[in-house]
Formats: C-alpha cells, sequence, structure tokens
C-alpha cells in the first residue's frame, strides 16, 4: 500500500530538515532532493501501472463511514505525477537560485510542507481532510511568497494571506452545509446521499464552494491575489503556485466534487463555461500591458486557467479530455517560462522587459528554452500548448457552443501576441545589456532543458496509442462521475 | 524604566509561583486528552502560555537565559518527527497508517486507549513549543513608530 | 431559523470587515470574526434539542449526545485559525517594519 507514503515522505522530510539541518544546510537539499525524488518514482510507477484501477486506504484502519479514507484512481495519479514533476525540477532550480537569495534550511522545509499540502489535498477522500491539507499548502505557500524579505513581498504575501483565509472559510461553510445535509464527510458517501437532498441546498454547496475553489483558482472576479504574489515569490515558487498550486487546489477539487461528487448538474457547468470565458479574454488583456515578465506570466495563468474552466464547462469527455491535457501543459510551459523569468532576473537584476535584450548571446539555452515554452503557450504546432487548445476549440464546437470556441480562439491570438512582445523586447531585444555577474548554473539549465524536452514529448499523448494508456482513463474517471461511488465504495468492502 | 527589564516585583512574585501551577495544569490536561475535554492542543497552549507569562513578566533577556531558545527548536522538530516515527510504527504493526497498536486498556482508566495518549503527550509538546516560538519571535520585532 | 440567520449576520460583519477597512490589524480581527461565523454554523448543525455535551463518562448515555463530529471540526479549525492568525500577524509586523505604518492606502506598492 503506497499511498499513505504521498504525504509521509515529504512530511517527514520538512520535519528531519527542521531537525538536522538546523545546523548544516547540506542537510536540507540532500533530504529534499532524496524525497522528492522518491515521489517522482512513486507517482511515475503508479500511474503507469495502475491505469483504471481504483485504490483505496483508510487511515488508522478505521472503515469508510468513521475514518478517513485516501483515494488514488487515475485522475490522482496524473495530477501526483504533474505536481512530482514541477517540484522536481523547482527544487533543483532552486538549489542555485535560493542560493543567491539566501541560503536557508528553513525555505527546503517550507517546499516540502508545500508539496505535502498538495499531495494531501490530492489523495484524500475526505471533505475535511481536503481542507486541512489545503490550509498547509497555503501557509507554506504565504511563508514562501514573503522568503525574499522585501517590502513588495511582504505585501503581496499579505494580500495573498487575507483572501486565502477569506476563500478558506467559505470552503469551511460549504463542508459545514454538506455534513449537515448529508451527514458524512467521506466524498463518495456524500456523493451516494446527495441526489436525495433538496436542490436548493445542493446550489448553496455549489456556490460556496465555486465561491472558494474559484478563489484559490483565480478564475476571473476572484482573481485580484495572483498577479501580486505569484510574481513577488521567487522564481521557483512562482512556478510551483502557478504551475501547480492553483490547479491542484482549485481546478483538481472542482473536477472531483463538481463531476465526481455532484454529478455535474447543469448549471454549475454554464458558471464554468462563463467564468473560464471571461478569465480567458480579460486574463490576457490585462496580461498585454505588462512590462513586468513575471506578472505578464502570472495574467497568463489566470487566462490559461480560463482554457481549463471551459474544457470543464463543456462537459463532453472530448471537453474533459482538453481539460486535462491543457491542466498538464501549463503546468510544464508556465513553471519554464517562470523558470526563466527567473534566471533572467538573477542574470540582468531586472524583470521589466523594457531594460532587456540580447539576451540570445548572455543566456542561450534560457532564450532557448523560453522560445519553445512562449510558442506552447501560444499554441503554435506542434507544441502542446496547440493541441490541448485545439481540442478545447473542437469541443466547444461540437457541443454547439461557436461563440465560446470564438473567444477561445481570440484569446489564444492575444496570447501569441503578448508572448511576441516577450520574445521581441525580452530575449531579441537590441539594447545592449550587461550581465550582473551571476551566472546561470548546469542545475538551473539542468531544470529549463528538462521542462522544455516535458514541453515537447507531452504533445505525443494525442497520438492514438499513447492517448489510451496515459489520457483516456483520467478523463474515463472524471466523465464517469459517480461511477466514483461504486469504485470507491466497492473497493472497500473488498479489502 | 529599561526596557526588557519586565514588570514590577509583585508581577514577578506572582509569576514565579504561578508559572509552575500553570505549567502542572497543561500537563494535567494533556495527561487526560482521552478521558475529559482538552488533550494534546488545548494543554500545549497552556504550556506555552505559562512560558508566556515569565516572557512578559522578566522580559526577553532572563527569559532567554532561563530557556535554551534553540532546545526548545530541536523539542518542537524533534516531537513532530516522533509523531509520524509513531504513524510508521503503525504501519508495520497495526496494518495503517497511525492504527494503533498497543493494548487499548480499560475505559475511564489513566493508562489506556492505546497510542493516543503518547500521541497526545507529543502534540503537548509540539504545539507548546511553537506558540511560544511564534509569541517569542513575534515578540522580538520591533512595532513602535520611528524606532 | 433565527440562530442560523445570525450566525449568517456574523459572517457579513466580518466579510464588511475585510472588505472596507484600512487597518491590518482590524482585517486580522475580521478574519477572526469570519472564522468564528463558520465555527458557530458547524456547532449549530451538530445541535440537537435537548442534548448534552458528547463526552463519554461514567453514567452518560450516547444516545443523549449532540453530534460530536462537527465539534472535533471546530477544534481543527480553531488550530488552524490560529496558524492563519499568527502568520498574518507575523506579515503586519514585517509589513510595519518596512513601511511604519498599518494603513493599507499606505501600502501600495502593488499595482496593475
Amino acid at each position: 500500500m503506497i499511498l499513505p507514503y504521498y504525504i509521509i515522505i515529504p512530511l517527514l522530510a520538512a520535519f528531519l530538515i527542521s531537525l538536522i539541518a538546523g545546523k548544516k544546510d547540506n542537510w536540507a537539499v540532500i533530504l529534499s532532493v532524496i524525497a522528492v525524488s522518491a515521489l517522482l518514482i512513486l507517482s511515475l510507477f503508479s500511474f503507469i501501472s495502475m491505469r483504471d484501477e481504483t485504490i483505496t486506504y483508510s487511515m488508522s484502519a478505521w472503515s469508510i463511514p468513521y475514518g478517513i479514507v485516501l483515494v488514488q484512481d487515475a485522475l490522482t495519479s496524473f495530477i501526483l505525477v504533474m505536481v512530482s514533476i514541477i517540484s522536481f525540477t523547482s527544487l533543483i532550480f532552486s538549489i542555485q537560485y535560493i542560493r543567491h537569495l539566501s541560503m536557508d534550511w528553513k525555505y527546503y522545509s517550507l517546499f516540502m510542507l508545500l508539496v505535502t499540502g498538495m499531495n494531501g489535498v490530492i489523495i484524500t477522500g475526505d471533505l475535511f481532510n481536503l481542507y486541512v491539507f489545503m490550509e498547509i499548502a497555503l501557509f507554506s505557500a504565504f511563508a514562501l511568497v514573503a522568503y525574499g524579505s522585501k517590502a513588495e513581498e511582504f505585501e503581496a504575501a499579505f494580500k495573498y494571506a487575507v483572501m486565502g483565509s477569506v476563500s478558506s472559510f467559505l470552503i469551511l461553510a460549504g463542508i459545514a452545509v454538506t455534513y449537515s445535509a448529508t451527514s458524512t464527510l467521506t466524498m463518495a458517501k456524500v456523493a451516494e446521499v446527495l441526489p436525495a437532498v433538496d436542490q436548493k441546498v445542493i446550489f448553496w454547496i455549489g456556490a460556496l464552494f465555486i465561491a472558494g475553489f474559484g478563489l484559490k483558482a483565480a478564475a476571473m472576479p476572484f482573481h485580484a491575489w495572483l498577479p501580486d504574489a505569484h510574481s513577488s515569490a521567487p522564481a521557483p515558487i512562482s512556478s510551483m503556485l502557478s504551475g501547480v498550486l492553483i490547479k491542484a487546489l482549485g481546478i483538481y477539487v472542482m473536477l472531483r466534487i463538481f463531476y465526481n461528487v455532484f454529478n455535474a448538474p447543469e448549471i454549475f457547468m454554464k458558471i464554468f463555461l462563463v467564468l473560464g470565458t471571461i478569465s480567458i479574454i480579460v486574463g490576457v488583456f490585462l496580461a498585454i500591458g505588462q512590462w513586468d515578465m513575471k506578472r505578464l506570466l502570472a495574467y497568463h495563468s489566470i487566462s490559461q486557467i480560463g482554457y481549463i474552466l471551459l474544457g470543464m464547462g463543456i462537459a463532453t469527455p472530448l471537453g474533459i479530455l482538453g481539460a486535462v491535457f491543457h491542466l498538464f501543459n501549463h503546468a510544464i510551459f508556465k513553471s519554464l517560462l517562470f523558470y526563466n523569468a527567473g534566471s533572467v532576473e538573477m542574470a540582468l537584476g531586472t524583470r521589466d522587459l523594457r531594460k532587456m535584450g540580447n539576451l540570445m548571446k548572455l543566456l542561450p539555452i534560457t532564450s532557448q528554452t523560453s522560445l519553445i515554452a512562449s510558442l506552447s503557450i501560444s499554441g503554435i504546432p506542434p507544441f502542446n500548448g496547440f493541441f490541448s487548445k485545439l481540442i478545447i476549440i473542437i469541443a466547444a464546437l461540437q457541443a454547439g457552443l461557436p461563440w465560446y470556441a470564438v473567444f477561445a480562439i481570440i484569446g489564444s491570438l492575444l496570447t501569441l501576441a503578448s508572448f511576441m512582445k516577450v520574445q521581441r523586447y525580452g530575449f531579441k531585444g537590441e539594447t545592449a545589456v550587461e550581465s550582473s555577474g551571476n551566472k546561470i548554473g548546469w542545475r538551473m539549465n539542468a531544470a529549463m532543458i528538462t521542462l522544455a524536452v516535458v514541453c515537447i514529448l507531452a504533445s505525443l499523448m494525442v497520438v492514438p496509442g499513447i492517448k489510451e494508456v496515459t489520457l483516456d482513463p483520467v478523463v474515463k474517471v472524471i466523465a464517469d462521475k459517480t461511477e466514483y461511488i461504486q469504485l470507491v465504495l466497492g473497493g472497500m468492502n473488498g479489502n | 524604566m529599561q526596557q526588557n527589564d519586565g514588570m514590577t516585583l509583585i508581577v514577578k512574585t506572582v509569576t514565579r509561583i504561578s508559572v509552575w501551577m500553570i505549567l502542572l495544569y497543561g500537563i494535567y490536561i494533556i495527561f487526560h486528552g482521552h478521558l475529559s475535554p482538552g488533550g494534546g492542543f488545548a494543554g500545549g497552549v497552556i504550556i506555552a502560555l505559562a512560558f508566556l507569562n515569565v516572557l512578559l513578566a522578566y522580559g526577553r533577556k532572563f527569559t532567554s537565559d532561563w530557556l535554551n531558545i534553540g532546545f526548545l527548536h530541536d523539542l518542537e522538530s524533534a516531537s513532530a518527527t516522533l509523531f509520524l516515527v509513531i504513524g510508521i510504527l503503525g504501519i508495520s504493526i497495526g496494518g495503517a497508517f497511525l492504527a494503533n497498536f498497543i493494548t487499548k486498556g480499560e475505559l475511564f482508566a489513566l493508562l489506556s486507549a492505546g497510542t493516543i495518549l503518547p500521541l497526545n503527550i507529543i502534540i503537548g509538546i509540539k504545539v507548546g513549543m511553537s506558540l511560544f516560538l511564534v509569541a517569542w519571535v513575534l515578540a522580538g520585532s520591533k512595532t513602535v513608530k520611528g524606532e | 431559523m433565527i440562530v442560523y440567520l445570525l450566525c449568517f449576520v456574523l459572517l457579513l460583519v466580518g466579510l464588511y470587515g475585510v472588505l472596507t477597512k484600512r487597518d491590518l490589524i482590524k482585517i486580522i480581527l475580521s478574519i477572526g470574526i469570519l472564522g468564528y461565523a463558520v465555527n458557530l454554523l458547524l456547532i449549530l448543525f451538530a445541535y440537537r434539542k435537548g442534548s448534552i455535551y458528547p463526552i463519554l463518562a461514567k453514567g452518560k448515555e450516547v444516545s443523549q449526545m449532540v453530534d460530536p463530529l462537527p465539534q472535533a471540526l471546530v477544534l481543527t479549525s480553531i488550530v488552524i485559525e490560529l496558524g492563519t492568525t499568527a502568520m498574518l500577524v507575523a506579515l503586519a509586523i514585517k509589513l510595519f517594519e518596512k513601511y511604519q505604518t498599518f494603513d493599507i492606502t499606505q501600502i501600495r506598492r502593488l499595482k496593475g
């Protein structure tokens, strides 16, 4: 039974780091690298070996109505693989990047807690347990945003913390209403009881959850905290937050709750469609005017989250396929872009696109990988972003929602425009700039190259034959909706 | 009056006597966590408050002489690690993470309820130390304008 | 019904504070009120008329007790709230060190 180890390994690493590495800083790096690579191997192994099985694990050996249950199915392992890839590369990137800020074991300890929180949210099958793990992830995220100890970072972290706590309380209120309506907190049990519950109560719960998790995912009306928090954090943390945190805490949970527990009610799907489209258009318009590179990327996160929500809202298997595929792709290329921004910031000491230029010569690897990532995010074939956006647009057309498809295409074109701006001013600019003397080490380069390779390889996931083993089981879990009940509870009785 | 010198003699004298009683009460709450309201968290908070009382009455310098802050840090991380170790022992002996592997004992007896008592003690230490250290760190920063 | 409404009013008071107050400390207190409202909601959902506290002692029957699970949830959520408050206070203190003020209208380096 490997399920609890997704939580135990990073948690143990976090505590051991604070115990041992308080005296010796190098131990922090070694311990956290060991932990994250173990998680990567575990999650890859379980993703490949499981396919469409569902495994459950009862914590403390208490069976389902009493205890907390951990559930791993294809969707879970898919998101776990995504988190592990990004956290592994982020950690490798951090080793040098953080040393240039300040060498500190606290960073690694918080980083491992962040991974713990995300893994916990992904793997748990219990609503309140999800809330607790979400708070663990958020606390470490607040602290990591403020890690650089500059005035802006504290400001961003405070804003993030206020918004995060408000949304957490909305979610807790939602959980309270759920419990009062169904008398259980295990998601599968809730799903079982929910059809008998009054429709109005379900709207209440859904509204609270959309407000709460929408804030976490930074969908459009709830986006205000994201650009500050994600652009102020250290680059590897920006990539963790933008790449996986908003997805694990926002999108994944919404997929799980609204599809597997609520059985995808029509009205919430419409809300997703509208939220997604607004996010796509407004996010990209806000992004295009930015000159701060990381801020521009942060606004693009809102826009790309919009695509995922759009795919979720279409609610046909093809739309879900697009959403899930874009989820993965966005994690990869957005993290890569944040690494690029981090290494540019480290080498030049600025994030302002107008002060950059001449980077092709100065930072060849950074420029090349950023080109790949930019083409990916703007949806240029044959990179992965193209396929996922194409699938979402086709799905929208097939579902008879041509206007949404048009908005998605407009959003994609504007994304292309804003990344041409990044490339034109930032990387290919004419201005001759001096390097501030900080060399980009092999670890940072390795992290960027790894993600660039994944970026190209990920487009293979739509090839028939590979698609059947990677994306299709994931889509099946979501599209089967409340089959989840039988899978979880049935597996329970078998044990 | 100098700063960091603590409060008046009256407060100091009362604190000297009361701090041990508060500590004892915290320990009592922790040890009866499985029988009555309270438990690791509540008891830990009371322990932290005892230390905090000393910090308020005697000032920062005396407290850092009296308590070894670095040791408290270690104790905090060690208790967290110990909690996980007990959880992992639960996997190897009891079959699931945090499963009970000690005899459950008799209802309403002090030494009963399996692993809950040791876990309560660990949580008590962890909460007490971390809450005190949080307050310690926050109290160390300057919040008066123009200093 | 009226208690639920009052609980909702408390939640709105907290939300109002978060949205309108300009002092960092007052915002933190408003978040606290928001948290209390949600905790109160949980406890109210657990209440059954005429029941007693859910503590097992000699001579007490389980059937007469209120639902203990939300109370356990509230304890956990109080712990989390403690963490949130400590984190927010720490950030507020750090902000004060940088800006020499608790007024959010003067803490505006990030915009756009």
